[in-house]
């Protein structure tokens, strides 16, 4: 009896010197995803936030209220789906006590997991999605990157400028809510520009799917100028691929989900020559934002895509709003409070994907870029488009 | 309006054809042992990794001609899945049935087995994409509106040819009729002298061997791999042997191409959304007036 209750005291001791501790560090989950159908963008989170950590850490820690605190990382892959992203979620909220988030990527995780982190009160920030719903009405969660309703127009915008296009067909994944709520804003945008009926295929496919030849074979026997494709990378690739084998010699256009460092691995010579629009250019940086693809491609032997440029930008955000709380008080739920706080205060946030200033939805309001795919394989900007 | 059914019609061959390359294997199987090798599609997953590394390593090591690599990766991608295909039923079946385990258990072990390839893959491979490389130059033919490619038609002569062949051992050859005889009756056979797993093994290497086959023009067709890429793939052309009737040949052969033409043919009418709903309304049908497939012949079980 004595000796269990020695052992309960002693294991007690051990959690509080433990907690502690763990006073000093700062928690910031990531809820990313590491496999399923998209891990490089898990994969290219993960490596900039890394990169991140290792600045602050190795100068000591982050300073808040006059106190070193040292960063800890928490990586949990959601697998790419719904489901998993609400699951990861929870556990970095309740079981890991995490003061804030980062990520889901996709707008199809980033939405659910976004009425988690505003029901429980912590502050999450997507640094990839664009669509409006992962931050609509709730004060808690925000995120780095444009939206929908502002990428749509640029697209068509481009597209009617640069290829001339008076027709237009479109390919999207049904059960991605990033790539219907953008095909569809893209399709209504296209309309009122050219004319009703201009849309000639609006054409869906699931996420899964790996033969498109039905639906490219309806979209190619419409003729249209070129064909949208708000997929991702992965898809892009085959659909690209197909397309080309049904004899389809036009144009293509892209959104921002193009925009991986994998694209060109697995499309190859098919994609040269297609533009989308997306958050940054690698190509042709300047200031800090060539400091930061300098820095990554030597650390990591590739160039960063758009995603770890929007995954630093959105930690290093969180982290300026724990900056500007002037102080942690160690509560759990009073200090997620003030973060949030801090979070909807900043004025303008400098971020190395463009200036960022927050609305009140926690929306940036930003440029975008309409990149072309040069015959190397790199990103090369080609047009900036900013909000009016 | 013509051409684009043509069209549809050659698309659905080239999906088809791997529908029926997969449900060949199922259906030899269940023939043979009446089991059903839930592993299967993911040895076609495997047989297309197979695929991809041995023609990388050709292509990019040896720097062989494209045509050249081709010619070696199809024999030796067959001979490779065989194995695997074998060592499942040596590691994981054989035992089982050695004990008298009921069939279900082995149904089991093989849905155990299948998860157990997929994530063995996404441990050491990890999960991001594989593109295959080309190995041959995909010719783009277009006549009168209506396009295909030598890689379409490719897919789709091996894919009849490959049933041709199955067709011919199982009937004609001794050890198609030693398969013939076990799926008849199991514990006569054995007395009459036939190596039962020998037969057996021969079904499984065949099998899978042309799982493998259906991964390199899978491969070489959707270039992109990833671990799960022989799941849903799998499950599809199980639900085509089943329509087919499955134990027979020319069921699964006939499944598989009326599954493809089914989700072709519909997405070209309909909303891709019903595609599966429609498609897999359509085999209920047919298994509703037929339950026992197209092929099957209903079967009394002997106590």
């Amino acid at each position: 009896m004595k000796k269990t209750l020695l052992t309960a005291v002693l294991s007690c001791s051990t959690l509080l010197a433990v907690s502690a501790f763990a006073a000093d560090t700062i928690k910031i989950g990531f809820n990313i995803p590491m496999t399923g159908d998209i891990p490089k963008v898990g994969e290219s989170s993960k490596l900039s936030a890394e990169m991140l950590k290792a600045d602050i850490n190795g100068a000591g820690g982050l300073e808040v209220g006059g106190k070193k605190y040292m960063l800890e990382f928490l990586y949990e892959d959601n697998e790419a789906k719904a489901e998993s992203a609400v699951t990861t979620a929870l556990k970095l909220i309740e079981k890991d006590e995490v003061l804030a988030m980062v990520g889901p990527n996709s707008s199809k995780q980033a939405i659910p997991a976004g009425q988690v982190a505003n029901d429980n009160e912590t502050v999450m920030i997507s640094p990839w999605s664009t669509n409006p719903d992962a931050t609509l009405d709730r004060p808690w969660v925000f995120r780095a990157a444009f939206l929908d309703p502002f990428q749509g127009p640029v697209a068509v915008n481009f597209a009617v400028k640069t290829f001339g296009a008076k027709t237009a067909a479109v390919l999207y994944d049904l059960s991605n809510d990033y790539s219907k709520g953008l095909a569809e804003i893209f399709r209504d945008e296209f309309e009122k520009k050219v004319g009703p009926g201009s849309v000639l295929a609006f054409e869906s496919h699931g996420t899964k799917d790996q033969d498109f030849s039905a639906q490219l074979t309806k979209i190619a026997s419409t003729h249209p100028d070129f064909i949208f494709v708000p997929d991702n990378y992965n898809q892009v690739a085959l659909i690209v691929k197909q397309a080309r084998q049904l004899d389809y010699k036009g144009q293509f256009m892209g959104s921002d989900a193009w925009g991986s460092s994998e694209l060109m691995t697995l499309c190859g010579d098919d994609c040269k020559g297609l533009y989308f629009s997306t958050h940054y250019a690698a190509a042709g940086a300047t200031g800090a934002t060539k400091e930061f693809i300098d820095r990554y491609s030597e650390k990591y032997g590739e160039t960063p895509d758009d995603v770890a440029a929007l995954t630093w930008d959105a930690t290093r955000i969180v982290l300026q709003a724990i900056q500007d709380t002037g102080g942690l008080t160690g509560k759990l739920k009073k200090d997620r409070k003030a973060i949030r706080k801090a979070m909807s205060e900043i004025p303008t946030f400098a971020g190395i994907t463009g200036n960022m200033k927050f609305d009140e939805q926690g929306d940036p309001v930003k440029c975008a870029v309409v990149v072309k795919i040069s015959d190397e394989g790199t990103f090369q900007f080609t047009e900036s488009v900013c909000p009016e | 309006m013509l051409e684009i059914i043509i069209q549809n019609i050659i698309n659905a061959l080239q999906w088809g054809s791997f529908y029926a390359l997969i449900a060949l294997g199922y259906t030899m199987v269940y023939g043979v042992l009446t089991l059903i090798n839930f592993a299967h599609g993911d040895v076609f997953m495997v047989g297309a990794y197979i695929s991809f590394f041995t023609a990388t390593l050709l292509l990019s090591f040896l720097g062989v001609p494209g045509w050249v690599a081709l010619a070696l990766t199809i024999p030796i991608t067959m001979m490779l899945t065989a194995m695997v295909g074998v060592s499942l039923e040596r590691i994981a079946y054989r035992p089982l049935r050695r004990k008298g385990a009921h069939r279900l258990y082995v149904v089991i072990t093989a849905l155990m087995c299948g998860l157990i390839l997929e994530h063995a893959n996404l441990a050491i491979l990890g999960a991001s994409r594989k593109a295959f490389p080309e190995l041959i130059t995909t010719h783009v033919y277009n006549i009168g509106g209506i396009t295909f490619t030598n890689l379409k038609l490719a897919v789709i002569v091996t894919a009849i040819l490959a049933f041709f062949i199955l067709q011919w051992i199982v009937t004609k050859t001794k050890v198609g009729m030693a398969m013939r005889a076990i799926s008849y009756d199991k514990f006569a056979v054995p007395l009459m002298g036939i190596p039962i797993d020998s037969i057996i093994v021969v079904t499984f290497a065949l099998g899978s061997a042309f799982a493998g086959l259906a991964g390199i023009l899978f491969a070489m067709s959707y270039p992109i791999l990833e671990p799960y890429m022989g799941a849903l793939i799998g499950w599809k052309a199980f639900i085509a042997a089943v329509v087919g009737g499955i134990g027979d040949i020319r069921g699964a052969f006939l499944g598989g191409f009326i599954l493809g033409a089914v989700e072709i043919l519909v997405v070209a009418v309909f909303p891709s959304t019903y595609r599966d709903l429609i498609a897999f309304t359509v085999l209920l049908i047919i298994l509703s007036i037929k339950p026992t497939g197209l092929f099957g012949i209903a079967k009394t079980t002997k106590i």
